[in-house]
C-alpha cells in the first residue's frame, strides 16, 4: 500500500511540473502529443511488487505436471523460476507454503460480471440487447461496471482474469472482453493486455424463444442457423467491398506516385460495425464462443464455420459434448462446461457429471469448468474437484494437475491468452493462487492472490482486500 | 439396439429400491445427527424399515443383508431443500410445471389463494427423483412458486422413494413472498404486505367483512384458518427489517414462522434465537444480488448458529438437490462445526418441517433413511455408495448413468461420433 501512494504521490508531483512549464496549448495539441491508443484498448498495468518466493508448497503448474516440495518465484510481475530449492534472490518476501498448494491463477471463460452485475436492478439490466437476433456490432465492455461487488469475490476464489461476455438471447449476442480481475474505475485499465475479442454466438433455445414468442425470426432452429449464416455472408461481401477499396487505393497511390495529378483517391465504403465483427472472426482476429447445448447443434455449427472458414474457440454450456467428446477434439474446439447443470430445459435433459471428464478424454480434448453464475465462479475449484471425482469413478484416472488445467491452462488456451497466463512457466504474467490446501475440496480457501506478482488478496489480512465502491 | 431399449425399459419399470428388509451395517463412522454426535466404529440394525438399534457388536438377526462399511461413513438420508422436485421435469417446458397457479381473471384469484395445494401434482416417478435418490437425497419439501403472489399456495415434506403417496404426515406448510419477494403481487410497496395479509385475516374470521372486494374465496379461507392456529408459515424474506417486521407480525397472529432466505437474518439473530424461529437459508448466498441481501456474507449460517438459531440449508433448483451437501461443506469452510452443518441437512429441517420424530437422525426408532458415503459426507469428492429407503436399499441408477455407460462403452471402443 506504502508503494502505491508513493508512487501517486510522484505521478502527481510529475503532473504539477508538467502544468507549470508547459506553454499554454490546446487541448487538441495535448491530445496530440500523448502516445497513440487504440480506441477502447488497454490501460492496464501491474503496479510494482517485490520479488516473492513461495516455498515449499505442493505446485500444480497448469501444464500437467505436479511439483511436491515446490517453489514458484515471482519477480517483476512475472514467474522467474518454479522449482524445487530456488534460491532466495536479495529483498525477496518469502512465504512458506508448507502444508498448502500453489496453482495458476483461475481463469473463467464464461461470465456476464459488469454486465449483469450484483446487485440485480432493471437500470443495470445490460448483458442482452435482445432488439435483433444478430448484434455483432455491440461489445460486452460497453456494458461493463467495474465496481461489480461480484468481482472482488471471485478474487477471493482465486480468479485472476475472466471473460465477461454478452448473454444468449441473441444468434449472434455481441463482443466479449478478457479482463484481469484487479479493481480499477474503468474497464479499459481491467483489459487483458493483447487479449483478442470473443464473439458470443447461441444455439438452440433461447434465440428462437426470445424472438419467436413475438413472431419474429428465429422462431426456428432451422430459423438460427439461417442466421447465423446469412450474417456471415452478408461480411463476407462486405470484406468484399474492402478488398476492392484496397485494390483502388493501391492503384491510386501508384498513379500518384508516377506523377498522375488527375488521380482521384477512391471513397472507402461505409464502416459497418455489426459486419466487421464478423470479419474479424473470419480472419481469425476474435474467436467465437458458442453456446451450444446439444451435440447435434454442435455439429451443425462445426458445419457453419467450416462454410465460412472460421474456428470456434469453444462450446459454451455444450452438455452434451460428450457425445461428440471425440469431435471436439479433432477439430480443436474446447467444451466449456459445467460440472452437473442439467434438466432445467429440454437442451439440458441429457446432462451427466462425467461430461467434463469425458471431453478431457481423448487425445488433444480441451476441457473447461466455466460458470455462468457469480455464484459458481467463486467455487471453480470446487466444481473441478466434482467433474474429476466422477471421471476417476467412471475409470479415466485423473489427476489434480490434469484437472487443474481445466480451470488455468485451458480457459487461457480457449481466449487466446495461454503464451501470458494459465500455468507456472517462467516468462508468464505472474498470476497465482496458494490455497490453503489442495483445492480439490469444499474446505478450500484461497490463502493468497496474486496478480501479474501483486499481492491482491491475502486471507490472513481480510481488511486489505479489494472492496468495490459498492460495497463500501 | 434392442438390448438398449430393453434396458431403458428395465429402467423405467424397475422398482426404485428393493423390498425392505432386515439390515445390518457394520462398523460405520455412524454420524447420527442426534445428541450422540459420531461413533467412530458402531453397527446400525434396520428391521421393518425402521432403525431398530446403534451400538457395538450388533448381532445380524437370520436372514438380514449385512453390509460391512469398513469404517465408511452412514448418515442419515439428506434433506433436499425447498424445492420444486416432482412438480417439474424440465424447469422450461410449461406441460412439465406444476407448482405456479396462473388462473387470471380476475387477477386477483391467483394471489390469494391459500388453497392452492401442489402435493397432488408430485410424480413420484419423475426421473429427477432417481437422480437425487442415488446422490444421498432421500427427502425434501415441495413447494409452490409464484413471484406475483403474496400467499403462494402450500407445500409438504416428501419422501423420494418414489412411493405413490409421498407426503411425509404433519409437514403441511404455508408459503409466503415478503419483501421484495412479494412486491409484485403488494401494489408494488412491501407495507401492503400486512395491510392485506391483515384483511384475508379478517376474511377469515369475519367472512364477507371485505364485500365484494374479499381476497378470498371459502376454500382459501378455511385453508388460511388451520393456519392462524399455529400453522407453519415458511416466509420467503431477506431483508433484516422485514425479518423483524413479519416475526412479530406472523407471531402476533398466531401462526409459526419458518424464514426462507434470511440472507440477512444474522442481523437480527438473537431475536429469532429469543423467538424460536428457525432459518433455511443457502450459506452460498454472499453477493448483494439484490437491496434486500446487501448484507449477505459467508458466515451467515455460523453466526445464526452461534446465536442459538436452529438453521438448515436448501438451494432453490430442482435439479440441484444433491448439491445441499457442498452448501453444508461451504458453511463449514466458512466457520460453522461439522455436526452442525451435517444437522442442517438432515435432522434441523426434519425438526423444522415437523417430521423429526421419523426422520433426520440415526435412532431406534427412526425410518431407516441411511447412506453410506466414500469419505467425508460433506466432501465434494466424496459419493453415495449404497443409500436405503425406509430399510430398502436404493437401485443406484438413473438416467445419468445410463447415458454415462452408453457413451463410456462408446468411448471404449473408439465408436465414431
Amino acid at each position: 500500500m506504502r508503494t502505491v501512494l508513493a508512487t501517486l504521490a510522484s505521478v502527481l508531483a510529475t503532473a504539477c511540473a508538467a502544468q507549470s512549464q508547459s506553454s499554454p496549448e490546446t487541448p487538441l495539441e495535448r491530445a496530440a502529443e500523448q502516445p497513440a491508443r487504440a480506441p477502447f484498448s488497454s490501460t492496464y498495468a501491474a503496479a510494482a511488487s517485490p520479488p516473492t518466493l513461495i516455498r515449499n508448497a505442493t505446485v500444480l503448474t497448469g501444464t500437467g505436471a505436479r511439483i511436491d516440495g515446490g517453489d514458484v518465484l515471482l519477480v517483476d510481475g512475472r514467474i522467474a523460476a518454479v522449482g524445487q530449492s530456488l534460491s532466495l534472490p536479495a529483498g525477496a518476501t518469502v512465504i512458506d507454503a508448507s502444508g498448502r498448494w500453489v496453482t495458476p491463477g483461475l481463469i473463467d471463460v464464461h461470465s456476464h460480471m459488469g454486465v449483469y452485475a450484483s446487485p440485480g436492478t432493471n437500470a443495470s439490466d445490460d448483458g442482452n440487447e435482445s432488439t435483433n437476433p444478430v448484434t455483432s456490432q455491440v461489445w460486452a465492455e460497453h456494458s461493463v461496471w467495474p465496481q461489480d461487488p461480484g468481482l472482488e469475490a471471485a478474487l477471493q476464489g482465486g480468479v485472476t482474469s475472466l471473460q465477461m461476455l454478452p448473454g444468449s438471447a441473441n444468434l449472434i449476442g455481441g463482443r466479449g472482453v478478457t479482463v484481469k480481475n484487479v479493481p480499477a474505475t474503468t474497464y479499459q485499465a481491467m483489459k487483458f493486455p493483447g487479449a483478442p475479442h470473443g464473439l458470443k454466438m447461441a444455439c438452440g433455445e433461447n434465440p428462437k424463444r426470445v424472438y419467436g414468442r413475438d413472431g419474429k425470426f428465429p422462431s426456428t432452429r432451422m430459423g438460427n442457423v439461417a442466421g447465423y449464416r446469412q450474417a456471415f455472408a452478408d461480411a463476407q461481401d462486405y470484406m468484399e467491398s474492402w478488398k476492392e477499396y484496397d485494390a483502388k487505393l493501391a492503384r491510386y497511390e501508384k498513379d500518384k506516385a508516377d506523377g498522375d495529378e488527375d488521380a482521384t483517391p477512391p471513397k472507402p465504403p461505409k464502416r459497418n460495425l455489426q459486419l466487421e465483427s464478423l470479419a474479424e472472426v473470419m480472419r481469425g482476429n476474435v474467436l467465437v464462443h458458442n453456446h451450444c447445448y446439444r451435440a447435434d447443434e454442435m455439429a451443425t455449427m462445426l458445419d457453419v464455420a467450416r462454410e465460412f472458414g472460421f474456428r470456434i474457440a469453444a462450446f459454451h454450456h455444450g452438455v452434451e459434448s460428450y457425445k461428440l467428446a471425440g469431435r471436439l477434439a479433432q477439430e480443436g474446439v474446447c467444451g466449456a462446461l459445467w460440472a452437473d447443470w442439467w434438466g432445467f430445459k429440454m437442451e439440458a435433459y441429457d446432462g451427466i457429471q462425467e461430461n467434463i471428464a469425458l471431453v478431457d478424454a481423448p487425445e488433444g480434448g480441451c476441457a473447461i469448468v466455466h460458470s455462468d453464475s457469480e455464484e459458481g465462479i467463486q467455487r471453480l475449484n470446487q466444481e473441478a474437484a466434482k467433474a474429476m471425482t466422477r471421471g476417476n469413478l467412471a475409470g479415466l484416472s485423473i489427476a489434480p494437475e490434469r484437472a487443474i488445467r481445466w480451470i488455468t491452462a485451458n480457459p487461457a488456451k480457449s481466449l487466446g491468452i495461454l503464451d501470458q497466463t494459465g500455468t507456472l512457466e517462467a516468462g508468464k504474467m505472474a498470476d497465482v493462487v496458494i490455497w490453503n490446501g489442495t483445492p480439490f475440496s469444499v474446505y478450500a480457501l484461497a490463502d493468497q492472490v496474486f496478480v501479474d506478482g501483486v499481492l491482491l488478496y491475502d486471507r490472513a489480512h481480510p481488511a486489505a482486500k479489494p472492496r468495490s465502491d459498492f460495497s463500501l | 439396439m434392442k438390448k438398449l431399449a430393453v434396458i431403458a425399459a428395465a429402467l423405467l419399470l424397475a422398482p426404485a429400491l428393493a423390498a425392505a428388509q432386515d439390515l445390518l451395517v457394520r462398523g460405520a463412522r455412524v454420524h447420527t445427527a442426534a445428541s450422540a454426535g459420531t461413533l467412530a466404529n458402531a453397527d446400525v440394525l434396520v428391521q421393518g424399515g425402521r432403525i431398530a438399534a446403534v451400538g457395538s457388536n450388533l448381532a445380524a438377526p437370520a436372514g438380514a443383508t449385512v453390509v460391512e462399511a469398513g469404517g465408511r461413513p452412514l448418515t442419515p438420508g439428506l434433506f433436499g431443500g425447498i424445492t420444486q422436485i416432482g412438480l417439474e421435469e424440465v424447469n422450461l417446458e410449461p406441460s412439465t410445471f406444476d407448482a405456479e397457479l396462473k388462473l387470471t381473471a380476475p387477477a386477483w384469484q391467483h394471489m390469494w389463494r391459500p388453497e392452492f395445494d401442489v402435493t397432488p401434482a408430485f410424480n413420484s416417478r419423475s426421473i429427477v427423483l432417481a437422480v437425487m435418490r442415488v446422490e444421498g437425497v432421500t427427502w425434501g419439501t415441495i413447494a409452490p412458486l409464484a413471484a406475483g403472489s403474496v400467499i403462494i399456495g402450500q407445500g409438504t415434506a416428501v419422501t423420494l422413494d418414489g412411493r405413490t403417496d409421498a407426503a411425509l404426515p404433519g409437514s403441511q406448510t404455508l408459503f409466503v413472498n415478503w419483501g421484495s419477494a412479494g412486491h409484485n403481487a403488494s401494489g408494488g410497496s412491501r407495507a401492503a404486505q400486512y395491510m392485506l395479509f391483515d384483511q384475508a385475516i379478517r376474511e377469515v374470521r369475519e367472512p364477507g367483512s371485505s364485500g365484494a372486494a374479499a381476497l378470498l374465496l371459502p376454500e382459501g379461507r378455511n385453508a388460511l384458518k388451520a393456519y392462524l392456529a399455529g400453522g407453519r408459515v415458511v416466509f420467503h424474506v431477506q431483508r433484516a427489517s422485514d425479518i423483524r417486521q413479519v416475526v412479530r407480525f406472523a407471531t402476533a397472529r398466531g401462526m409459526k414462522p419458518v424464514i426462507v432466505g434470511g440472507s440477512e437474518a444474522w442481523i437480527v439473530a438473537r431475536e429469532l434465537a429469543e423467538a424460536g424461529v428457525p432459518v433455511i437459508l443457502d450459506p452460498l448466498q454472499n453477493l448483494p444480488s439484490d437491496f434486500d441481501k446487501l448484507g449477505a456474507r459467508f458466515d451467515n449460517a455460523k453466526l445464526l448458529h452461534e446465536a442459538g438459531v436452529r438453521i438448515a440449508f436448501s438451494q432453490t433448483d430442482s435439479f440441484h438437490l444433491r448439491k445441499n451437501r457442498q452448501l453444508a461443506g461451504n458453511a463449514v469452510a466458512h466457520g460453522l462445526p461439522w455436526e452442525a452443518a451435517l444437522a442442517a441437512i438432515t435432522s434441523a429441517p426434519a425438526e423444522i418441517f415437523g417430521v423429526g420424530a421419523a426422520r433426520g437422525r440415526i435412532e431406534p426408532g427412526q425410518v431407516a433413511d441411511l447412506v453410506l458415503w466414500s469419505g467425508d459426507p460433506l466432501e465434494v469428492t466424496t459419493v453415495a455408495e449404497q443409500v436405503w429407503i425406509a430399510g430398502g436399499a436404493v437401485t443406484m441408477r438413473s438416467r445419468q448413468t445410463e447415458l454415462r455407460d452408453r457413451y463410456l462403452e462408446r468411448l471404449r471402443t473408439g465408436a465414431t461420433d
